[in-house]
């Protein structure tokens, strides 16, 4: 298992070179550049603007731009924003703490959802139960977040004014009253992103239990005179969960990632933002830096996976 | 509008005949920026009335805190490098300049104690310097008191080449700042110049905290990120793009200022929600630059939480038509100068589709209270009006236009005229309010047999520097285009130099220059040099006057709107706005009713 880890760390190298490359291409040879509100400005002579590309060192040939970053890369300098001129790094660690608190919270709703609802509708397929959860489902995966963000807010907090809709990272109150705070402005975003989320899991969970609960092993332990509830839990939910823990260990990037538009909707300042806006102003830098960090947890993440697989399933082998 | 008619103006304002507001409003129109309006008036020596409403809290702070929405977000406190309106606004609370316009257009002193004027002797009469008076009982918000040393370091720190600061170009014309004594500083000047107005736009840093790190170190100044400046503000915290935190200044040098407490400003988010945020659910004290269609504005205002501000800011939105040839190579380029556009050098084709855009459609569909349709702007009364400048909208009299100059209907009803069809490329950023300018104006085409092909470019590219990229509005590779100039703050002097025939956008300036229609004229040369010279702001401004028409009336610049500068205020906030500066230029002025 130690091989196939080193293994599989090894091949990560030029699969992130490669993303590398293809990013910095992309990036080099889309129109524009991080300037364009000068451009109107008649107080801002045009030498100005030439002058700041090639300071930045932007009318160089796209290889030796490549070059240069990966080279500062592998000194571990990320560069900084043209935009604000701040380091990326610093960038990216001010967006973690709210991201992970934000999105990780919402992932956690969504599996307190899935679970429960996802194995008592597989459990009892077509009963009452099974078919409301089963339509509530659909209608939550099938609305995107963008609408169903801007309803919560029409409701709650136009028409009823009980929650804020614009959140603040930094709030102003301390002790108890910060936390209060805090939460109230956290429950829409975090009910948006996982109710949606979850909506997709409960379908998952479902089909998955399905799937083991006519399993021989299934009867064996209900012939025995198991209680339901053992049988579930023991020998139903700890088989199905298998293929679910790998769903959600491929998910975690994007709990990193943020949820770009979630955080637009309620200017949540999290990476999806900085993101966002990196690429509205072509700020390439930044864009280099959260896409790397995205690649490098997709890789993680995927061989995590694949370790998760044979801890649950010793059937597996690594070769 | 001649120099004498000019002068008659002036002195309507002096003798309280005309209100200087109009005054100002009409130089704008006419193409004299603010600064230069202003100064016609200052040497004429108009008294400045104090037109904003008086401040009435009558003590330091206790005003609980001011929540402003912007929403793009700060991304950066140094205001040397604050290339965007909404970072420069992001260090106001914290950083001041010399001076600043006020609702009035009049400039009025900020760091400074007094304004330069021939008067007072602040401005030379050779026109070759400034002396700028500093209020004296001025401290950074360590303590250290401003004095005119900071003034010069400002100077030398924006221009290290080094720093790659976009303020250099604040600092285009001056050779030199010298210090006189600890409170006066001179602005040395390579040509001269009847006013030197940019003190306004450079906010001052302090140089016992960024002398450290002038040139290619001014990167790792620990205060870009927690400013130090003379402000009613003092720094608390700071994420980019997304939160500006701030507490009152105890020691603000205005009695009874500032009046909040704390100042918070926030990014992030779409304009629409921005305006909601103040509108309808009170959330917010303030929402920048609300470009949101007007019936949606209204529909929030009902609310009655809040309230909307439009203020005239003078910036034109204007539809520019090609000189040169952009479809075909001549010396290795397209839309070379030494080419003419089949249609474009016909003055019919450019009187026609002159009366081709309507404005008054325009207005009230498009734009609502956010812009004034340029037509009215130039509809003064007849004494002031820039002479044959009509604004009118008529396809009948375009189709007679294009009749009587040869272009003839065929079958698919687009004219053509020597086997050339009059179809033509329209080209502008992408921008909702625009795409229907695009649109109307492309009906009322089709009507007089022209053929519009609409072209939407994302803004960032179409603005962009980038000499790679064919659809950049310098390198005008399309029949029409249309954008929005800021001028209105400043001096007409780089304003105008989009017409003079040595700024023509080329191949081999990199297109960046600021002529990008290509037309130019021996006559318009010879006003704008005249112009460069003539330090008597009368004159000047007449000169300038003078150029506005000759490019008008050329037919190469058809002006569609003037743009307001929009912004939603919570009912109860009192804050003086203007449309001539940062709408936080006067925040020390802000208070709750």
């Amino acid at each position: 298992m130690g091989v196939f880890v080193l293994r599989r760390l090894a091949l990560a190298v030029p699969s992130l070179l490669g993303i590398s490359i293809v990013l910095f291409t992309v990036l080099a040879l889309a129109p524009g550049d991080p300037f364009a509100e000068l451009a109107t400005n008649s107080n801002v002579p045009p030498e100005v603007r030439v002058h700041l590309r090639a300071s930045l060192g932007l009318d160089d040939p796209v290889a030796l731009r490549y070059l240069h970053w990966l080279a500062a890369m592998l000194r571990g300098d990320w560069g900084f924003s043209f935009i604000s001129r701040i380091d990326v790094t610093t960038l990216i660690w001010q967006r973690v703490p709210v991201t992970l608190a934000l999105i990780g919270s919402s992932q956690l709703l969504a599996l307190a959802i899935a679970l429960p609802v996802g194995t008592l509708s597989a459990v009892r397929p077509y009963s009452w139960f099974d078919r409301i959860a089963s339509t509530i489902a659909l209608a939550g995966f099938s609305l995107p977040t963008f609408f169903t963000g801007i309803l919560l807010i029409l409701v709650f907090s136009i028409k009823l004014d009980w929650l804020p809709f614009v959140y603040r990272a930094d709030v102003e109150a301390t002790g108890w009253a910060a936390a209060v705070e805090h939460v109230r402005q956290a429950i829409m975003p975090v009910v948006v992103l996982g109710l949606f989320q979850g909506a997709g899991w409960t379908r998952y969970v479902r089909s998955a239990v399905l799937d083991v609960v006519r399993l021989d092993h299934v009867t064996t332990a209900r012939s025995k005179g198991l209680a339901e509830r053992v049988v579930i839990t023991r020998h139903v939910l700890r088989n199905a969960l298998i293929p679910v823990v790998t769903l959600v260990a491929l998910q975690m990037p994007t709990v990193f990632g943020g949820a770009i538009v979630t955080e637009q909707i309620f200017r949540i300042p999290g990476i999806g933002s900085l993101l966002i806006d990196a690429i509205l102003r072509n700020d390439t830098p930044v864009i280099m830096g959260v896409t790397f960090v995205f690649s490098v947890l997709v890789i993680l993440f995927n061989l995590v996976a694949d370790l998760l697989y044979g801890l649950l399933d010793p059937r597996i082998a690594y070769r | 509008m001649t120099e004498q008619m000019l002068r008659e103006l002036v002195a309507d304002v002096r003798d309280g005949r005309l209100a200087r507001r109009d005054f100002i409003a009409r130089m704008v129109a006419m193409g004299v920026g603010v600064p230069l309006a202003s100064a016609m008036l200052a040497d004429a020596a108009v008294a400045q009335e104090a037109v904003e409403a008086p401040y009435k809290p009558t003590k330091r702070g206790g005003g609980g805190p001011l929540r402003l929405l912007l929403w793009q977000g700060p991304t950066s406190l140094n205001p040397h490098f604050a290339t965007g309106t909404k970072d420069q606004e992001g260090s106001r609370p914290f950083y001041e300049s010399l001076a600043r316009y006020d609702a009035d257009g009049a400039i009025v002193p900020v760091l400074a104690a007094e304004i330069p004027s021939r008067a007072n002797g602040g401005i030379a009469a050779d026109g070759l310097s400034t002396t700028w008076k500093l209020r004296k009982n001025v401290s950074w918000h360590d303590g250290q008191p401003f004095t005119a040393d900071d003034v010069v370091f400002n100077w030398q720190y924006a221009t290290d080449p080094a720093a790659g600061a976009f303020s250099t170009g604040f600092y285009a014309n001056v050779k030199s700042v010298e210090k006189i004594d600890a409170a006066t500083v001179r602005f040395n000047f390579i040509k001269p110049t009847p006013i030197w107005d940019r003190a306004c736009s450079i906010w001052m840093i302090p140089k016992h905290v960024f002398s450290a790190y002038m040139g290619a170190k001014s990167r790792e100044a620990p205060a870009n990120l927690k400013p130090v400046g003379t402000g009613p503000y003092k720094f608390v915290s700071f994420t980019p793009g997304d939160l500006v935190r701030g507490e009152a200044n105890m020691n603000y040098y205005l009695p009874n200022r500032p009046f909040f407490d704390t100042i918070e400003l926030k990014g992030g988010g779409d304009a629409t929600s921005a305006a909601r945020a103040v509108l309808q659910t009170g959330e917010f004290d303030y929402a920048w630059n609300v470009q949101v269609e007007d019936s949606v504005l209204k529909a929030m205002e009902a609310g009655g939480k809040g309230r909307m501000v439009f203020k005239p800011s003078g910036n034109p939105e204007s539809i520019f038509l090609n000189a040169a040839d952009p479809w075909t190579e001549v010396d290795g380029e397209r839309a070379n100068v030494k080419s003419r556009h089949f249609a474009f050098s016909d003055p019919a084709v450019r009187k026609a589709f002159g009366l081709l855009v309507d404005r008054k459609s325009i207005q009230d569909f498009v734009y609502g209270r956010a812009a004034a349709a340029t037509a009215n702007a130039l509809n003064n009364p007849a004494q002031y009006n820039s002479k044959a400048i009509v604004a009118e909208f008529n396809v009948d009299k375009a189709n007679a236009l294009l009749d009587a100059a040869g272009w003839k209907r065929g079958a698919d009803g687009v004219r053509a005229k020597d086997g050339k069809r009059l179809k033509l490329v329209f080209q502008t950023s992408i921008n909702s309010v625009r795409q229907k300018v695009q649109s109307i104006v492309k009906q009322a085409c089709a009507k007089a047999g022209i053929e519009l092909e609409l072209k939407t470019v994302q803004a960032s590219v179409f603005f962009s520097s980038d000499q790679t990229n064919p659809d950049t509005y310098g390198k005008f590779f399309a029949d029409i285009e249309m954008y929005l100039n800021t001028r209105a703050g400043t001096d007409p002097d780089r304003f105008m130099q989009q017409w003079v025939s040595w700024e023509i956008c080329q191949k081999s300036n990199g297109w960046q220059w600021q002529n990008k229609t290509r037309w130019s004229s021996p006559e318009y040369d010879k006003a704008f040099r005249a112009a460069e010279l003539e330090l008597d702001p009368v004159k000047r401004a007449a000169l300038f006057i003078q150029m506005n028409d000759m490019a008008c009336n050329a037919g190469h610049v058809v002006p569609v709107a003037v743009r307001a500068q929009v912004t939603a205020l919570s009912k109860s906030i009192v804050a003086p706005l203007t449309g001539w500066d940062l709408d936080l230029s006067g925040l020390h002025d802000w208070y709750r009713a």
